[in-house]
């Protein structure tokens, strides 16, 4: 059995929590959160030891990982200390709120060689897995257009006050939902290299955006757009897709199905000509135990696979999380413009 | 219970395979004649038994059901509690403490806000059971047999192994609402171990039963040998797979397993409804 401890519990945290203490790998040994109310549920219910003070909690417990699902701009201070006292560590997206501070941690989570994860769980989502293999075998040949979304309820009425309304915190629409199309589009399409034409909508926030629009240039030369909103109320709940047109046709993805048309049939996926449609039933990553979604169950499983048989994630490794980081800082800077 | 239980996900644009179906029946259900025309359907066929979520639209269907109470009288709802989005995106909107303040009706929270956490600390289990009566208010007057709390709330707990949570909740609703408390999940062999070390025996246990192992953690073998070999009674729910699976095949499936007692199934038109009723009964 290995150790886990958990510092922040809202409402990842709690997420993190359960599937860490189901999985049979894992001892969790004690949680950390400044709210008495939700520590006093964990001293009331279970046998986990409980912490305020998480620099306390690591010394006492000394677990062999963290996961960190506080507001972001705790991360940092809260990443480094595990990181140096030899933590494995899984940190909550986005990573971090300065890119100077991730590039820090990257190269100390490198230099002690501890296994290191963001939480980017659309990389666990199997019709997202599906594409990207999709588009690695060339089926849509020379790429011509990606688009981006996510929409979402989250802030549908004028109030707010919590750190995710405020923008130095790493509240707001931008580092909250648009980091997670980022993300996927770096490591499904390739890495940005360029914002324009961006534009951080208020809507019913105050302090920070409720939409995020902008077009991006990829590394590999291929240029497409970002459209997310989270204050978009005929959505039930997050809906995250990429649309990706190329010369021999068009993939439309997101996590419960992946449509595909081809202009030519592509006989070693066995896929014809015109549309197909294919769904999460076929891809869904088996878990031992469910909670919200197979993906969040996969996430902690790969990362306690990578500690157990000591070797790095391929994926949502830092220096991942880092360069969406890096990626939300180009769209900042280019909407100052 | 009976043998078909309708479900509400086809109400409330819920489809596990496709957005954009969910979509086209969110448009098709955005007035609350157009869920109750499909209920009355429901019922014409012989269904006596609507299992929902405690979404604000149910209250609705409720002032509907109570305003016709000999049309009804037969008619029975199994609560499904929360209606966990509405909590999820709450606590991003207004973490935990918000979350509750808005929820919990009136004074009590009140009182335990002013007198500080020292109170709300000794008292969880007060807590739960004033957000069970927040949840179970818009069913006042319609027979609920069965109470069910929802697999996020479920399998969290579990997860977390606050089992006395779940204790808690057995208790009250058979106190407070002479009712069946009943559980959703998508982990069944792991809750009925926790249920029966709980000493609670033969729980009524909603969770994934389909032959492809879609959404049944812990793994199809398990799930199989749990439901040969051990007492619950089981609901089978997700039986088409988010539509992976023919509805004939799927019931076939279920017809191996003779505890099943119910089948958790919605649809939109009369035809369908139709066809999987009477593939339910002449198989189960």
């Amino acid at each position: 059995m290995i150790k886990g401890a958990i510092i922040g519990l809202g409402k990842m945290g709690l997420s993190h929590a359960a599937i860490v203490g189901a999985h049979p790998k894992v001892d969790m040994v004690a949680v950390c959160d400044t709210s008495s109310l939700v520590l006093d549920a964990f001293k009331k219910f279970t046998q986990v030891h409980t912490y305020s003070d998480y620099q306390e909690m690591i010394k006492k417990e000394n677990p062999d990982f963290v996961v960190i699902a506080t507001p972001t701009r705790f991360h940092y201070a809260m990443v480094k200390y595990a990181l140096e006292n030899g933590k494995h560590v899984y940190c909550e997206k986005p990573f971090s709120l300065h890119a100077y501070e991730g590039e820090e941690l990257v190269h100390l989570a490198q230099s002690k060689e501890l296994i290191n994860q963001v939480g980017y769980h659309n990389h666990f989502i199997g019709t997202f897995r599906e594409l990207k293999r999709l588009l690695q075998t060339g089926i849509l040949g020379e790429i011509v257009h990606f688009t981006g979304e996510a929409y979402g309820p989250v802030v549908i009425k004028e109030k707010g006050g919590t750190w995710r309304s405020k923008p130095e915190e790493g509240g707001g629409c931008l580092y909250d939902y648009a980091s997670h199309v980022l993300n996927l589009i770096q490591e499904t399409i390739g890495r940005p290299t360029e914002a324009s034409g961006s534009q951080l909508k208020h809507i019913y926030s105050k302090g920070v955006e409720d939409a995020v629009y902008c077009s991006l240039k990829l590394e590999n030369g291929v240029s497409g757009q970002l459209a997310v909103n989270w204050s978009d109320e005929t959505h039930r709940k997050m809906t995250t897709s990429l649309s990706i047109i190329g010369k021999n046709g068009k993939i439309i993805c997101d996590a419960t199905e992946i449509k595909i048309y081809l202009k030519e049939p592509v006989k070693k996926e066995g896929l014809e000509q015109g549309w197909t449609t294919k769904y999460i039933t076929d891809f869904a990553i088996p878990v031992n135990y469910y909670l919200r979604g197979e993906e969040y169950s996969a996430q902690i499983d790969n990362f306690i696979d990578c500690i157990v048989n000591n070797k790095q994630s391929v994926y949502n490794t830092f220096e991942q999380g880092l360069y969406t980081d890096k990626v939300v800082e180009m769209i900042i800077a280019d909407a100052k413009k | 219970m009976d043998k078909v239980l309708f479900g509400d996900n086809q109400f409330f644009a819920v489809n596990h395979a496709s957005d954009e179906k969910a979509r086209a029946q969110s448009i098709r259900f955005k007035e609350d004649k157009a869920i109750m025309k499909v209920l009355d359907d429901a019922i014409d066929l012989g269904i006596n038994t609507f299992m929902c979520t405690t979404h604000d639209r149910i209250a609705n269907i409720c002032d509907i059901l109570r305003a016709n109470p000999e049309k009804y009288k037969n008619f029975n709802i199994y609560p499904c509690m929360p209606y966990a989005h509405k909590y999820a995106n709450a606590v991003t909107e207004l973490g935990i403490i918000g979350t509750i303040k808005q929820y919990v009706p009136g004074n009590l929270f009140g009182t335990f806000a002013k007198g500080g956490m020292a109170f709300v600390n000794k008292d969880f289990i007060k807590l739960i059971e004033l957000l069970i009566d927040a949840e179970m208010k818009m069913f006042k007057g319609i027979n609920t047999p069965v109470i069910f709390i929802q697999n996020v709330i479920v399998d969290m707990i579990l997860g977390l192994k606050m089992h006395g949570v779940l204790k808690a909740y057995d208790e009250y609703i058979r106190k407070k609402y002479n009712a069946e408390p009943g559980y959703i999940t998508m982990n069944m062999p792991a809750l009925l171990d926790v249920l029966n070390s709980l000493g609670i025996d033969n729980p009524i246990i909603c969770s994934s039963i389909n032959k492809i192992g879609f959404r049944m953690s812990g793994g199809i073998e398990l799930y199989e040998k749990y439901l040969q070999e051990r007492q619950f009674r089981p609901i089978a729910m997700q039986v088409l797979a988010a539509g992976a699976l023919r509805p004939k095949e799927a019931i076939e499936y279920l017809g191996k397993f003779s505890n099943i007692e119910s089948v958790l199934f919605g649809a939109s038109s009369k035809g369908h409804i139709q066809e999987t009723k009477d593939l339910i009964e002449s198989t189960i």
